[in-house]
C-alpha cells in the first residue's frame, strides 16, 4: 500500500479564512453602498459637499465659537459692534439663553411662586408617563386621575384657586350674586338634572331611582370640583397675562387636545349617525373649521367672540385663545377618531346590537374601546401639530414659547448680531425635541398596534 | 300561506313598546331638541352681538367696502394706490397676494418634496440620510419658527441695497428683496401668445392620437417630446419671425433702493421659502410611502416582462404610487394655502394680513372683515379639494 504515494492530496485541512476585504467589511460597505457606480459616486460627492457646508460652520457655531458666560451684550458682539469677540467672530450666545431661561419657561409669573409651576409640571408629567407606557400598572386609576383630578389641581396651582362663583340661573332679583347664590342655582340644576333623568327613565318603562341616584351622584362631584376651585387655599391669585413662555405652550396644547378628545368623539359619532340633523350638524362644524386657517380663527376668538357673550360675561384673552384652539383641533380630532369607527368591522357593531345593548352601552363597551386604540397615532400626530401651532397665540398678543424668545430681542442688554440667530436656534431644538419624541412614540404605538396584521 | 299569515298577524298586533324606546321617537325628539339647541345658540349670539355693537357705536353691515381705504401695501398685483382704493381692492390685493405665494408654494414644495422623497429612497447610503435628516428637522420645527428664521436670521443677513449681490442680467439681490430683470414686450408679442395657446392644443391633439394610434397598431410615439416642441418650439418660431420683440429693465443698484425691473419683496420671499421647505417634508414623506406601497412583484414583473428600469418606473410604478400619493398630497396643498395666512406674522400683505388685520383695525367691524376673510378661506379650499377629488377619481383604479 505504500507504493499508493497520494502526496499530491492536501492531508491537513486548512484554517477557515475571513472573507475577503473587498467583499466584506467597512471597505466593501464603502465600495457597495457609495461607489458602486458612476451617478452613485457623483451623489455621494454631492452628499459629502452638502455635509461639508453644514457641519463645520454648524459645530463652531453651536460648540467651538459660541459664549457660554457672561453678563450682558459685551461676550457676544465683534469689536466693531462694541463689544470683545475678535472681528470675524460669529459664534451662538449662549449666555444670552442661559440668562432669560426663566422666562422662557415660565413667562413673569412670580419667582416666589414658580414652585407651583414646577409642581404641576411634575404631576402632569408623572401622571403622563405611566399613562403612554402600554405596560404600566393601575391604568384607570391613573387614567381617574389625569382626567379629573389633575387638571383641578393644575387650575388651582396656576391660577391660585379661590375662584367666585356668582349664580348663573336666577335673576339677580330674586336674589343677589353670591356665592350663596351660586349654591342655589346649582341646587336647584342638580334637581332640574334628576328630574329629567327620571322622566327619561319613566318614558322608557324603568325604574327611575337608579338613573336619579346616577345623576346626582353625578352633580355632587361636579360639587367638589367647584368647592375645591372655589375654596381659599391661601395662595397668591397669579393672572394669565404674566403667564407665559414654554408654561402658555403647554398650557394651550394640553388644554386643547383634552377639551377636543371628547368633543371630537361626539363629532365623529355624529358624523356616522343615522339621524339627519345630527349628521348635517357635524359635517358642517368640522368642514367649516377644517377649511379655515388657525390664525382667522384665533382672530375670531379674540375679537368676534366676545361680542357674542353677553353683557358683562368675560373671558381672558387665553381662555378664549383656548376655545378656538379647542374647536379648531376638534375637527380634526374627529376626522381621526372617524377613521377609528371605519376600520373597526360591521360585525362588531352588529354583534353588540345582537346582545342587546343600547347605542350607550355598546360605543362605550364595545366600539370607542376598539376604534380609540387604532388611532392612538393618529391622535399623538394630532397632538404633535397642534403642539407647533401654539406658536400662533404670538400673533394674538399671547407669550408662548416663541412668544417670549421673540420678545427677548427688544432687551438692549443682550441684543447683538448673532442674538436672535441664537434664540432661534434653541427655539427649534426644544420644539425638534418635543415633536421628534412625540413623533417616535407614535410610531412605537403604531407598531405595537400592528401586531398581527402583516 | 302559513307563514304569510303569520306575517300579517304579527305586524297587526304590535308589541307594546314605552314611547321613549321607539327608535323613531327618540331620534326625532333628540334631534328636535339639538336643532332647538342649535338655534337657541344662534340667535343669543346674534342679539348680544347686536348689543354690543349698539354699546360701542359701530356700525353694521357691508357698506365699508366702497369707502377708501387710505394705506399702503407693499406687493399688489392689481393697480392700487394709498389715496383711491376702497376696501375692496384691499381685498382683491390681499385673495391675489394669497393666491399667488401659495400656487408658486404649491410648485416649488412639489418638485422638492419628489425629489426629496425619492431621494429618501435612493441606495446611496449618504444621500438617503440626508433627505431623512432634512425631513425630520424640517417637519418637527413650527412654521411660524420657519418663517422668523429665513424673515429675521437668514434674510437680515443678506447686503445693503449700496453693497447688493449683482447677479448681472439675472438682478440685484439685497435686503430690500430681489431685483429681477423686467420683460417688456414689443409690437406683436400677443401673436407669440396666441401661438402658445395653439401649441398647447396641438399638444393635446398630438397626445389623443398617439394614444389611438397605439391602441390601433401598438406603435408607440414620443408624445412628450413631440408635445413639448408644440408647446416651447411653436412661440419660440413666432418669436424668432417677428424678430425677437422682447426687451429686459435690467435693475440698477442705488443708493436707497435699486431701480427699474420688478421687485420680489423679502416678505414674500421669506413667507416663500418656509411653506415651500416646511412642506416639501411633508411631500416627501408621503411620496416615498407611496412608492414603498407598491408591491415588489410589480417591478419584478415588469422586468420579467422585459420592460427597461425607466419604462418599469413610467408605466408600472409611478401610475400605481400616485393613486396612493394624490389624496395626502390634496390635503398638504391645502395646509400650505391655509398656512400662508401666517404671513401676518411678518406683514407679507396676504389676505389675513391686509383685510384682517390692517382694515379691521382701521374700521372695527370684526363680525363683517373676519366672517369675509373665513369664507374666502373656506371658498379655496372646497374649490381645491373638488378639483384633486376630480383629479382623484380621473387617476383611480377603474374596476368592473
Amino acid at each position: 500500500m505504500s507504493d499508493n504515494n497520494i502526496s499530491y492530496v492536501r492531508t491537513e485541512m486548512l484554517e477557515e479564512q475571513p472573507a475577503p476585504l473587498s467583499e466584506k467589511g467597512p471597505v466593501a460597505w464603502v465600495k457597495n453602498n457609495l461607489f458602486s457606480s458612476v451617478p452613485n459616486t457623483i451623489m455621494t460627492l454631492i452628499g459629502l459637499w452638502i455635509l461639508y457646508k453644514i457641519i463645520p460652520p454648524f459645530i463652531s457655531f453651536v460648540f467651538l465659537e459660541s459664549v457660554w458666560t457672561g453678563a450682558d451684550r459685551a461676550v457676544c458682539a465683534t469689536e466693531a459692534q462694541g463689544g470683545v469677540q475678535g472681528n470675524d467672530w460669529f459664534g451662538g450666545c449662549w449666555a444670552y439663553v442661559g440668562a432669560y431661561m426663566k422666562q422662557f419657561i415660565y413667562g413673569r409669573y412670580p419667582d416666589a411662586e414658580l414652585w407651583r409651576v414646577n409642581l404641576t409640571g411634575i404631576l402632569f408629567f408623572g401622571s403622563l408617563i405611566p399613562l403612554l407606557i402600554p405596560s404600566a400598572p393601575y391604568k384607570s386609576a391613573n387614567i381617574i386621575f389625569t382626567v379629573v383630578i389633575f387638571p383641578v389641581i393644575a387650575i388651582v396651582l396656576l391660577t391660585g384657586g379661590h375662584l367666585e362663583f356668582n349664580g348663573f340661573l336666577l335673576p339677580d332679583s330674586i336674589m343677589a350674586p353670591s356665592t350663596a347664590k351660586f349654591a342655589v342655582d346649582f341646587v336647584i340644576l342638580s334637581l332640574i338634572i334628576a328630574g329629567i333623568a327620571a322622566l327619561i327613565a319613566r318614558g322608557s318603562d324603568k325604574n327611575p331611582m337608579p338613573s336619579v341616584m346616577g345623576a346626582l351622584f353625578f352633580m355632587g362631584a361636579v360639587a367638589v370640583i367647584f368647592i375645591v376651585l372655589g375654596v381659599n387655599f391661601g395662595l397668591e391669585h397669579v393672572e394669565t397675562p404674566i403667564w407665559g413662555g414654554l408654561l402658555v405652550t403647554l398650557v394651550i396644547a394640553v388644554t386643547g387636545i383634552a377639551a377636543a378628545l371628547p368633543l371630537g368623539i361626539l363629532l365623529a359619532l355624529g358624523r356616522r349617525s343615522n339621524m339627519m340633523f345630527v349628521r348635517l350638524f357635524s359635517v358642517i362644524f368640522i368642514e367649516f373649521w377644517r377649511g379655515v386657517p388657525l390664525i382667522t380663527v384665533l382672530f375670531m376668538s379674540s375679537v368676534m367672540l366676545p361680542l357674542f357673550l353677553p353683557e358683562g360675561v368675560e373671558f381672558d384673552k387665553l381662555l378664549r385663545a383656548l376655545i378656538g384652539v379647542a374647536l379648531f383641533s376638534a375637527a380634526y380630532m374627529a376626522e381621526v377618531v372617524r377613521g377609528g369607527l371605519q376600520a373597526l368591522p360591521k360585525g362588531q357593531f352588529e354583534g353588540a346590537m345582537a346582545l342587546g345593548l343600547n347605542w350607550g352601552q355598546m360605543m362605550r363597551l364595545i366600539i370607542l374601546p376598539q376604534a380609540l386604540k387604532l388611532v392612538i397615532p393618529g391622535i399623538v400626530n394630532t397632538f404633535i401639530g397642534l403642539f407647533k401651532d401654539t406658536t400662533l397665540v404670538l400673533i394674538i398678543g399671547l407669550f408662548d414659547f416663541l412668544g417670549t424668545i421673540q420678545l427677548s430681542y427688544s432687551d438692549p442688554t443682550w441684543s447683538s448680531p448673532v442674538q436672535n440667530i441664537t434664540g432661534y436656534a434653541f427655539a427649534a431644538f426644544i420644539y425638534f425635541l418635543f415633536c421628534y419624541f412625540m413623533s417616535r412614540y407614535s410610531t412605537f404605538m403604531e407598531d405595537k398596534l400592528n401586531t398581527g396584521h402583516r | 300561506m302559513a307563514s304569510d299569515v303569520a306575517a300579517t298577524q304579527q305586524t297587526s298586533e304590535e308589541p307594546q313598546v314605552a314611547l321613549l324606546n321607539r327608535p323613531e321617537v327618540r331620534s326625532m325628539l333628540f334631534q328636535g331638541l339639538l336643532t332647538l339647541a342649535i338655534i337657541y345658540l344662534i340667535y343669543s349670539g346674534i342679539t348680544n352681538m347686536f348689543d354690543a355693537l349698539d354699546r360701542a357705536g359701530i356700525a353694521s353691515g357691508f357698506a365699508f367696502l366702497n369707502s377708501s381705504a387710505g394705506f399702503a401695501i407693499s406687493q399688489s398685483l392689481i393697480e392700487y394706490s394709498q389715496s383711491t382704493s376702497t376696501y375692496f381692492d384691499v381685498y382683491v390685493v390681499g385673495v391675489l397676494n394669497t393666491l399667488i405665494v401659495a400656487a408658486i408654494g404649491i410648485v416649488l414644495a412639489t418638485i422638492l418634496g419628489f425629489v426629496i422623497g425619492v431621494a429618501r429612497l435612493s441606495d446611496n447610503w449618504i444621500i438617503g440620510k440626508l433627505s431623512k435628516i432634512y425631513v425630520e428637522i424640517f417637519r418637527n420645527i413650527p412654521l411660524l419658527l420657519h418663517i422668523f428664521i429665513w424673515y429675521f436670521g437668514v434674510l437680515r443677513l443678506l447686503p445693503h441695497p449700496r453693497d447688493s449681490a449683482d447677479f448681472g442680467f439675472m438682478g440685484l439681490l439685497n435686503n430690500r428683496g430681489y431685483f429681477a430683470p423686467k420683460p417688456i414686450w414689443g409690437d406683436g408679442s400677443f401673436m407669440i401668445f396666441i401661438a402658445f395657446l395653439i401649441g398647447i392644443v396641438a399638444a393635446f391633439m398630438i397626445g389623443s392620437w398617439a394614444k389611438k394610434r397605439q391602441m390601433a397598431t401598438g406603435q408607440q410615439f414620443p408624445t412628450f417630446w413631440a408635445g413639448l416642441g408644440a408647446i416651447i418650439g411653436l412661440p419660440l418660431l413666432v418669436f424668432l419671425v417677428l424678430g425677437a420683440p422682447l426687451t429686459w429693465d435690467i435693475p440698477v443698484a442705488g443708493g436707497f433702493r435699486p431701480s427699474g425691473g420688478m421687485t420680489m419683496i423679502p416678505e414674500f420671499i421669506a413667507l416663500l421659502l418656509a411653506l415651500t421647505t416646511y412642506t416639501a417634508a411633508f411631500i416627501a414623506e408621503i411620496v416615498r410611502a407611496g412608492i414603498l406601497a407598491v408591491n415588489k412583484g410589480q417591478t419584478e414583473a415588469a422586468h420579467a416582462l422585459g420592460l427597461r428600469q425607466n419604462k418599469t418606473l413610467n408605466l408600472v410604478i409611478i401610475p400605481q404610487a400616485m393613486r396612493i400619493i394624490i389624496p395626502p398630497l390634496t390635503s398638504q396643498y391645502l395646509n400650505l394655502t391655509k398656512n400662508s395666512s401666517l404671513a401676518v406674522a411678518i406683514a407679507y400683505p396676504d389676505l389675513t394680513s391686509v383685510f384682517a388685520g390692517t382694515a379691521l383695525n382701521q374700521q372695527g367691524q370684526a363680525v363683517e372683515f373676519i366672517s369675509i376673510t373665513m369664507l374666502t378661506y373656506l371658498t379655496i379650499s372646497l374649490v381645491t379639494s373638488m378639483f384633486m377629488n376630480w383629479y382623484n377619481a380621473r387617476m383611480a383604479l377603474v374596476e368592473r
